[in-house]
């Protein structure tokens, strides 16, 4: 028997504390999805049409059009959500996302989660709230990132 | 210098028999350092006999202003601060600490022989002797000895002056530090002249003191002259240039280190550092190695450092303190406040010296006052804490 | 009461191992051997190349093993440039130890969490070796340690071995990296959130430049951390090492002996404070 992503979705910390009515909409848009070591998740430029809550694994974010190839600025794992393109027009990857470890997750489908958040302003704000949780701690980290707090100071 | 033993014994030295305590002194080994006249100022240096003493000199000092000028009698001690303070003598500006010298793949260090400095300080004023303590807080502690320091500290012998006259800048009535030398002196002399008379009322203050003053002429004071001396000192308790308000200043400054008021002092501010060489508390030195250029010999020098330069705070990166406000803030707030928890007393013995050799006048007492009174008109000033 | 703190004593280099392209790791014995300096974790000792100058260094070693005293330098300036140069053989001046301590004593019983940015790793290994020698005193033991990209990570073999162990959590992060790095990149802080221990039970002890070390505390702190039970580890000048010059001043601090290892509670205002 298939076993819902309801409850696997309601043991992540992302979605904690949610009303049960709003994690029934959340399942609506939700798939179970797996990547490979090596596999890419998205590439930048590419359509920007969910988001994933990482159950296992390791994820790289990369970016080109650097030295010696692209950089990776950032790692996700275990309770990490990726991707918030999915949120804000023109809806695109900044990013290339690359499974560093076989990484399974939970992906969410952007447009049908734009939709219902329309329908259920009170559901938006839940998942709006979430998110910018997720997006001031990024902010914080990648301002701490760009001091270089490690290089040589001349 | 000896222990001190407050023997509470007053005598009369003539104005002419000083030159017997100097003779003493130099026969007991002692070379003598005091008052001077010279570049026009009066300056600590080694004295021949009594006639180096700048007799018949006194001194105007205001905010940034500093004059000698003629009187009519020939006080010998009617000044007050000097721009040199008794450190230079206790803690040298500048010595070498160690020499080395290359042998094989290293080198051998050689920290020469301790050289013994049997110094007799003439017209030390009660804030240089709390100064001198204070130093003595710093150098000598449970954990860590400066044994050159030391040295010239425990082979020190002290003739204390009591001030018949407060400079335009000094404070030490607020500071608790004076007039009256109160703490640890040999000898402690106050001049009193009268209109047929120049004598010194002499008080004993250590075994060492008496036993140099027996060989000087001198006989038990009169209750008369007792009061004459008392007079004074009172006299001069209640003319100090400057004031100060001690009351809880440590946290006053604690909670005031984003005042505007240091953005104001710092726009005149030169960070000069006079203040700090003028100070007779300002102990901080820096440590130099050199090499000559043959590459063989080396040495380690140690000299006396100023907070105000760049250097001063420089980690990699940069200087901790890199604007004139920060290096104010911190010569200030470690002299009245901070230094209170390092060393248990104030770093501050109101001499004045860092008012009258400012080259633009900041007046510490000032400073202080406009903190003090910025949080009585407008608290507001001090932003209520926020959690960020 | 010494009296010598400013004599500079003379230690051979016994071996040079280079660590990453600018950081190297010196093991210093004292001339004839014969000299052992006890030394807690968290202490510095004052290294001196003939002619050129001297630095602080923090000892990097086992204090079970005083006669292979080693420190980790970063070759940044004049001296540490010299310092390098010298090589196997080659002797320096020596002076310490100087400073305050990691609580080592104190965190018994207690779970152990070190945070380590940068070279900010080298004065907390000899705290580590403590722990880890006396392992049954403590409760759980983890080490967070961040650099700023994978070929600056530092003490390469020893970390592998660590890894390894199942009585000690290991992870550690870079700031960037290029593709073939598969380990974490992100801030060492991002690596708090997910370490086991517990937070009402435990000793956090975090060195690394001043704002890793603020942004470290604070996610401490979020995780139930009490101020009195977190350490720093701080810098400034300095000259003497010993609280005679006044240049490592921090408030009413010498970071030289009031430090470089403070309990935060005891500092946490003043770090507030800014250009101080």
């Amino acid at each position: 028997m298939m076993q819902t992503l309801e409850p696997i979705l309601a043991e992540h910390p992302f979605l904690k504390g949610l009303d049960a009515q709003y994690l029934k909409l959340l399942v609506g848009c939700a798939s179970n999805v797996r990547f490979n070591a090596g596999q890419f998740v998205f590439r930048e430029g590419e359509e920007a049409n969910e988001f994933y809550m990482i159950r296992q694994g390791k994820v790289a974010l990369e970016i080109l059009g650097a030295e010696r190839g692209p950089i990776t600025i950032q790692t996700v794992g275990e309770g990490d959500i990726l991707g918030w393109s999915w949120l804000i027009p023109p809806y695109r990857w900044r990013f290339n996302a690359r499974a560093l470890e076989l990484t399974r997750a939970i992906a969410l489908d952007g447009k049908c989660l734009r939709t219902k958040s329309e329908e259920d302003r009170n559901f938006g704000y839940e998942l709006l709230k979430r998110f910018s949780s997720i997006i001031v701690e990024r902010l914080e980290a990648t301002r701490l990132q760009l001091l270089d707090v490690y290089r040589v100071h001349s | 210098m000896g222990q001190f033993i407050p023997l509470g014994d007053k005598l009369v030295l003539e104005s002419q028999d000083l030159q017997r305590l100097f003779d003493v002194l130099k026969e007991r080994g002692y070379r003598i350092l005091g008052p001077t006249v010279r570049d026009r100022a009066i300056v600590y240096d080694e004295l021949g006999s009594v006639a180096d003493l700048p007799a018949g000199w006194t001194d105007d000092q205001n905010g940034g202003s500093y004059r000698i000028r003629r009187r009519s009698d020939e006080a010998l001690f009617a000044y007050a601060s000097s721009p040199h303070s008794w450190k230079k003598f206790l803690l040298e500006p500048q010595t070498t600490v160690w020499q080395a010298e290359r042998s094989g793949s290293g080198f051998q260090v050689d920290q020469g022989r301790a050289q013994l400095h049997k110094s007799a300080l003439i017209g030390v004023r009660s804030c240089d002797l709390h100064a001198i303590e204070i130093q003595d807080r710093v150098f000598i502690t449970a954990d860590q000895v400066d044994p050159s320091y030391k040295s010239r500290r425990e082979n020190l012998f002290i003739v204390a002056v009591n001030c018949g006259q407060a400079g335009g800048t000094c404070f030490c009535s607020s500071m608790k530090t004076g007039p009256k030398a109160s703490s640890a002196f040999d000898l402690a002399l106050t001049e009193v002249i009268e209109t047929n008379r120049h004598y010194f009322l002499v008080e004993i203050g250590s075994a060492l003191g008496e036993q140099a003053f027996s060989e000087v002429p001198s006989r038990e004071a009169r209750a008369d002259e007792k009061d004459a001396a008392d007079n004074v000192v009172a006299e001069c308790a209640r003319r100090m240039g400057r004031v100060m308000d001690t009351a809880e200043i440590k946290e006053l400054l604690y909670r005031n280190y984003n005042n505007p008021r240091w953005d104001d002092v710092a726009s005149r501010c030169l960070t000069c550092g006079n203040c700090t060489m003028v100070c007779p508390t300002c102990f901080c030195t820096t440590v130099e190695d050199f090499t000559d250029l043959s590459g063989k010999h080396a040495e380690r020098r140690r000299r006396m450092d100023v907070c105000f330069t760049m250097d001063f705070s420089y980690i990699h990166g940069g200087s901790i303190r890199s604007t004139a406000r920060a290096r104010y803030r911190q010569w200030i707030t470690h002299k009245l406040a901070t230094w209170i928890d390092q060393f248990g007393v104030s770093g501050c013995v109101g001499c004045g010296r860092c008012i009258t050799w400012c080259p633009v006048g900041i007046d510490i007492t000032e400073e202080t006052r406009a903190i003090r009174e910025s949080e009585l008109s407008h608290p507001a000033v001090i932003p209520p804490r926020r959690n960020a | 009461m010494r009296t010598d703190a400013m004599l500079t004593h003379l230690y051979r280099v016994e071996r040079v191992q280079d660590e990453t392209y600018d950081t190297f790791t010196l093991e210093l014995a004292s001339r004839d051997h014969s000299e052992e300096r006890p030394f807690a974790p968290g202490q510095f000792n004052m290294l001196y190349v003939f002619g050129v100058g001297e630095v602080p260094i923090s000892i990097s070693s086992d204090l079970a093993k005083p006669r292979t005293l080693a420190h980790t330098v970063r070759a940044v300036g004049n001296v540490t440039k010299a310092i390098r140069a010298l090589g196997r053989g080659g002797e320096l001046g020596l002076r310490g130890p100087f400073g305050t301590s990691w609580p080592v004593e104190e965190a018994k019983g207690s779970d152990v969490v070190i945070v380590a940015g940068g070279i900010g790793i080298a004065p907390l290994r000899p705290a580590l070796y403590h722990v880890l020698s006396e392992r049954k005193e403590y409760g759980k033991v983890v080490l967070l340690y961040g650099a700023r990209t994978p070929a600056d990570l530092l003490y390469q073999r020893e970390m592998e071995q660590w890894r390894g162990r199942s009585d000690l959590q290991v992870d550690i992060t870079v700031d960037r990296a290029l593709r073939w790095w598969r380990g974490n990149v992100g801030v060492v802080t991002t690596l708090i959130p997910k370490a086991v221990f517990d937070p009402t039970s435990t000793v956090a002890m975090v060195c690394g430049p001043e704002v890793m070390m603020r942004f470290t505390v604070a996610e401490l702190q979020k995780r139930g951390l009490e101020d009195d039970k977190i350490y720093i580890s701080m810098e400034r000048n300095m000259k003497c090492g010993f609280g005679f010059c006044g240049h490592c001043q921090f408030g009413p601090f010498f970071v030289c002996k009031d430090g470089p290892v403070f309990r935060y509670d005891r500092v946490r205002e003043w770090l507030g404070k800014g250009d101080i």
